[in-house]
């Protein structure tokens, strides 16, 4: 499956989706050491981030959380991409200082973890 | 600037840009004529920020408009004797020194318009800070979007705004007509009537009746307060803030609510508290005014609990030279610069208990420093200060 979205930081990704369906939140969500969710009671508790390909609605909580992406970055534990349905501007501004592939604007329902998806601009390839 | 040619960090400066103008769905991307700049406390910034400012200034990036900015976590002179610890201090320090090597003014303030970053009417200009922006655009009718402290550097350094939002005339229409049919007196009752209409109305804009006066302090806790209730980034007042006296500032369906008293807000930012530890005077940052006041109030008297009055530098060179900071210090108040109560680590202080006539800070303060609140007019604030306790009228 193919899928077109928007471009919010453009680059070349690939692996193992990893999907929310709900909003996260960076700061307090996420353990910027280990790339694990923390947020108690949020679909992905317990599950690592790093090197996935990390698909959710959008970015919730601290503008700070911003900081926390490009901190994961440097730490080896941020996803290797992000898809949204919509990123908001946490998201967006992180993915952008992280050099993180970023692109919205796609109906996350389509993709399930587990599946390999690639990011090439703004096309998703998914189990292709 | 998108391709590289100015170098990485205008480059990621650019794509932030163009990445909120496309959320937004911005048609073109504008001049700004200034910016201001939060996220400098390290208590808010922590490493992950400290790292990245670093890493961007050493990018070689240079602000291209007046750049100015929030206030840092702590007094940047006398941080020692106010009891913040050396790792805070040193953490903080190369925060400012990070913006300064990128070219923006460390000016530590929450209020660059009292200190002259003070942008025309109509100008467009790209600020972070809730109070500055509400004030910006409601009271100097600037343009300008509730920029984060990272897109307001951006535009810093671009020197652009993604045309969205409140740039546009449109969206500078009230969506509520709120009739306050009450007095309203003094910083802490607009603080009170701010607090009020920022719970209603969120992130949308109201246009306020039935003030005939308020004086610019008034004006800037009505804002601040606004802000940090809801997300409020312009407010109208008739026949008192500008846009207001040019055109009709109401959209056709606006929702009409009244206020008929203050009550609510001021029991809810109470706690019942007796003892208090430190009173807190200048959230936003205490104006020239503001501080002449209070050292009438207490001058030839002494303070039982601390008293801090946070201010900009300038204003703080300003008190020293009229001989107001003498008259506070010898009561045993301190006139702080560079910082507030809302982003110093005031936990590390031992502060437990605290008095404000500010609504933001009431409304801040519980969650971000853990402290007790009590919230009332200066007059009551300088009371508690000279007893160390707060009596109910």
């Amino acid at each position: 499956m193919i899928i077109k979205g928007r471009i919010i930081k453009e680059g070349e990704a690939e692996g193992e989706a990893l999907v929310s369906t709900k909003p996260i939140a960076f700061l307090g969500g996420i353990n910027p050491k280990t790339g694990i969710v923390i947020e108690r009671g949020h679909p992905l508790e317990g599950e690592s981030v790093s090197g996935k390909i990390l698909v959710f609605p959008h970015g919730k909580g601290s503008t700070v959380g911003t900081y926390i992406i490009y901190r994961m970055k440097k730490l080896n534990t941020a996803p290797a991409a992000i898809i949204n349905e919509y990123c908001e501007p946490i998201v967006a501004v992180g993915a952008i200082i992280a050099n993180i592939p970023c692109v919205d604007m796609v109906d996350i329902s389509k993709i399930k973890s587990g599946d390999f998806v690639r990011v090439k601009g703004d096309t998703i390839y998914v189990n292709e | 600037m998108l391709n590289g040619e100015m170098g990485e960090g205008v480059q990621k400066a650019m794509e932030i840009i163009v990445a909120l103008g496309k959320i937004y769905n911005a048609k073109e991307l504008i001049k700004v004529e200034s910016a201001h700049i939060s996220g400098v406390s390290y208590k808010n910034l922590g490493d992950e920020g400290l790292e990245f400012l670093e890493e961007f200034a050493s990018m070689g990036v240079k602000t291209i408009v007046e750049a100015t900015l929030n206030p840092a976590g702590m007094d940047m002179e006398s941080w020692e004797e106010l009891g913040f610890s050396r790792e805070f201090a040193e953490k903080q320090t190369r925060i400012v020194k990070a913006y300064e090597r990128m070219g923006v003014k460390a000016t530590c303030t929450c209020t660059p318009y009292l200190i002259g970053n003070k942008p025309k009417f109509g100008q467009h200009i790209a600020w972070s800070e809730s109070s500055a922006i509400i004030y910006a655009n409601s009271i100097l009718g600037a343009r300008t979007n509730r920029e984060s402290g990272i897109s307001a550097l951006a535009s810093a350094i671009t020197g652009r705004t993604a045309k969205y939002g409140l740039h546009l005339d449109e969206n500078r229409l009230a969506d509520y007509i709120v009739k306050v049919k009450c007095d309203v007196k003094g910083v802490s009752d607009f603080g009170a009537l701010g607090y009020l209409i920022g719970k209603i109305v969120g992130d949308k804009v109201p246009y306020i009746t039935g003030i005939k006066i308020a004086d610019l302090d008034e004006l800037k806790a009505l804002g601040a307060s606004m802000a940090a209730s809801g997300a409020v980034g312009l407010f109208h007042m008739e026949n008192i803030t500008p846009e207001t006296k040019i055109k009709k500032m109401i959209k056709d369906h606006a929702e009409e609510i009244e206020i008929e008293n203050l009550k609510e807000a001021y029991e809810t930012l109470n706690y019942d508290i007796r003892e208090i530890d430190v009173v807190s005077i200048g959230c936003p940052h205490a104006s020239i005014e503001e501080i002449r006041k209070v050292a009438y109030m207490i001058k030839g008297r002494k303070v039982k609990s601390q008293l801090w009055i946070t201010t900009s530098r300038r204003i703080y060179d300003e008190a020293k030279r009229q001989g107001l900071l003498e008259i506070i210090n010898e009561a045993g108040g301190k006139v702080i610069r560079d910082t507030c109560i809302v982003v110093a680590p005031i936990e590390e202080l031992g502060f437990k208990t605290l008095a404000t006539n500010s609504a933001k800070m009431a409304t801040l303060s519980p969650s971000h420093s853990k402290v007790k609140v009590r919230f009332g007019s200066l007059e009551d604030c300088i009371k508690a200060a000279l007893s160390g306790v707060w009596n109910d009228n």
